[in-house]
């Protein structure tokens, strides 16, 4: 199997807290997996962890076979092959909407000008903001922004998409705006890893669930397994918990 | 008083007054520019996250400790005395002889620069953590997270600390007449050395005084309403079908 990023024994703590516990976890190549788990289980912090947001206490990560934690691997090249979507959205406030995709391309991909917009242009039409080039981020919604924050991270073309809780910060509304798009781009093939609380994409779209509780991967499988018999009693507990509501 | 004689000291002597609001403006002018580079610069050093280990982190923490020294003292001490120290002692000590101007621009640039580089470490700290991980998530290193994405922003946010950076400055000159720079007030009191007209001629500095950091404020008002941008944005590809993003993309390639 080729797998793209593989993880080894990773722990992590803040302080005297243990936020993850000597985790294994590997992502291949054009799969879309959903990571669910109840708040403070460690699932952001896993993802945070993969593109060195923060950095692991113990353990290794590999990408590609390359070990990216060893002292001379060049973290900012790593960071460009994964595209990174914040629940807080993040987009750049001093730009508007087609700098935003267009400046990672520009500065840290050294493409041209009139390459980038017509890839960043690309992108914005795939999760639909392209009339919404000349806004900046103060302008628009919570589910626009999010959109663009998509799109300014498949700009920058990565080979792996990192979701950490897209949807948890906007309106409800205007969630399934959001889960549209990422549910399209996972059509068109595209690897994702994603953190959420939207159960009922994550029965859909996931090729793979895992279900992380306490810092450890309590579980993981095929959405069917987990979703509809579950093999252990804290999956149980928690999905009766969450699809109650 | 009477607003003839007013007015006769202005006809008299306005070449000595302009002379002097010239080298009032220009003095402040390029100490705060000096001064909010050498603050933005100290800014972007002393948030350099400290290597865990190395030659590195030595150099790091020893840089940070000569800039917090230097922001302490110039914060610390009055600009009047830093004036005297500077310009005399350079003199004294080092046989340099200062040129007066040179020497009023460089006092009010570290002076301004001490004060600047507080305002933009605020400025940075106020700026969203979610920005500089943005930024680090498409591969950004420091340095190019802090040109492309955190300074413009901080450059917006600390505009109305700077303007306020500049009128203090503009007032402030007037100190450095105690090593003859031949600024506004300076001018003045060689004014009064001639006619003996004191409120006649304080009047006229005064006004001349207000009219500079009058304007000086509105300017920088003008420059943060330009930098924010129109509130409106136009949709591209609308029903009316105007222009398309890509023709928009295009025609904005074509003006470049």
């Amino acid at each position: 199997m080729d797998s793209l990023i593989e993880v080894k024994h990773l722990s992590k703590s803040f302080g005297e807290h243990t936020v993850l516990k000597d985790i294994d976890f590997s992502v291949n190549k054009g799969e879309v997996i959903c990571i669910i788990g109840s708040s403070g289980s460690g699932k952001s912090t896993l993802l945070r962890c993969v593109n060195l947001l923060e950095k692991p206490s113990g353990g290794e990560i590999f990408y590609n076979g390359e070990n990216i934690l060893d002292d001379r691997h060049d973290i900012y090249k790593y960071r460009t092959k994964l595209g990174m979507v914040f629940q807080q959205f993040n987009l750049f406030n001093n730009y508007n909407v087609l700098d935003n995709c267009v400046i990672g391309q520009l500065k840290v991909l050294k493409r041209t000008k009139e390459e980038a917009k017509e890839v960043a242009l690309k992108y914005l039409k795939t999760v639909g903001m392209d009339q919404y080039i000349n806004a900046k981020p103060r302008q628009l919604s919570g589910g626009q922004k999010q959109r663009v924050a998509i799109a300014r991270a498949l700009s920058m073309e990565p080979d792996v998409m990192l979701f950490d809780e897209p949807t948890s910060a906007l309106d409800p509304e205007m969630v399934g705006e959001v889960l549209k798009v990422m549910k399209d781009l996972a059509g068109m093939g595209l690897t994702m890893l994603i953190v959420t609380h939207e159960m009922g994409f994550a029965k859909d779209v996931a090729d793979r669930v895992v279900f992380m509780d306490q810092g450890v991967i309590a579980e993981e499988g095929k959405p069917e397994d987990i979703f509809n018999n579950p093999a252990q009693e804290r999956t149980r507990e928690f999905l009766s918990r969450v699809l109650e509501e | 008083m009477s607003f003839t004689r007013i007015a006769q000291t202005f006809a008299d002597y306005w070449p000595m007054f302009l002379r002097g609001s010239w080298s009032t403006l220009y003095i402040s002018i390029i100490g705060t520019i000096m001064g909010s580079i050498i603050g933005l610069l100290i800014g972007v050093i002393r948030t350099i996250p400290v290597p865990e280990r190395g030659i590195k982190k030595i150099i790091v923490i020893i840089v940070n400790a000569i800039l917090s020294a230097y922001i302490a003292l110039f914060r610390g001490t009055p600009m009047i005395v830093q004036a005297m120290i500077i310009f005399y002692g350079s003199a004294e000590a080092l046989h340099i002889d200062m040129n007066r101007t040179f020497a009023a621009v460089f006092i009010v640039s570290i002076n301004t620069g001490a004060y600047m580089s507080e305002i933009v470490r605020g400025g940075i700290i106020s700026v969203d953590k979610g920005q500089f991980e943005a930024a680090q998530a498409i591969g950004m290193n420091h340095i190019k997270t802090m040109r492309y994405i955190v300074m413009p922003q901080v450059i917006r946010n600390i505009l109305p600390a700077t303007g306020n950076e500049f009128v203090i400055n503009i007032k402030d000159t007037s100190v450095l007449s105690v090593i003859s720079v031949s600024e506004l007030f300076y001018q003045s009191k060689s004014i009064v050395g001639n006619t003996y007209h004191y409120y006649d001629t304080f009047f006229i500095t005064c006004i001349i005084y207000f009219i500079m950091t009058f304007t000086v404020t509105k300017v920088l008002r003008y420059a943060e309403k330009k930098l924010d941008g129109p509130d409106n944005y136009i949709l591209l590809g609308n029903q009316m079908q105007v222009e398309k993003p890509e023709d928009h993309v295009k025609k904005a390639k074509a003006a470049r």
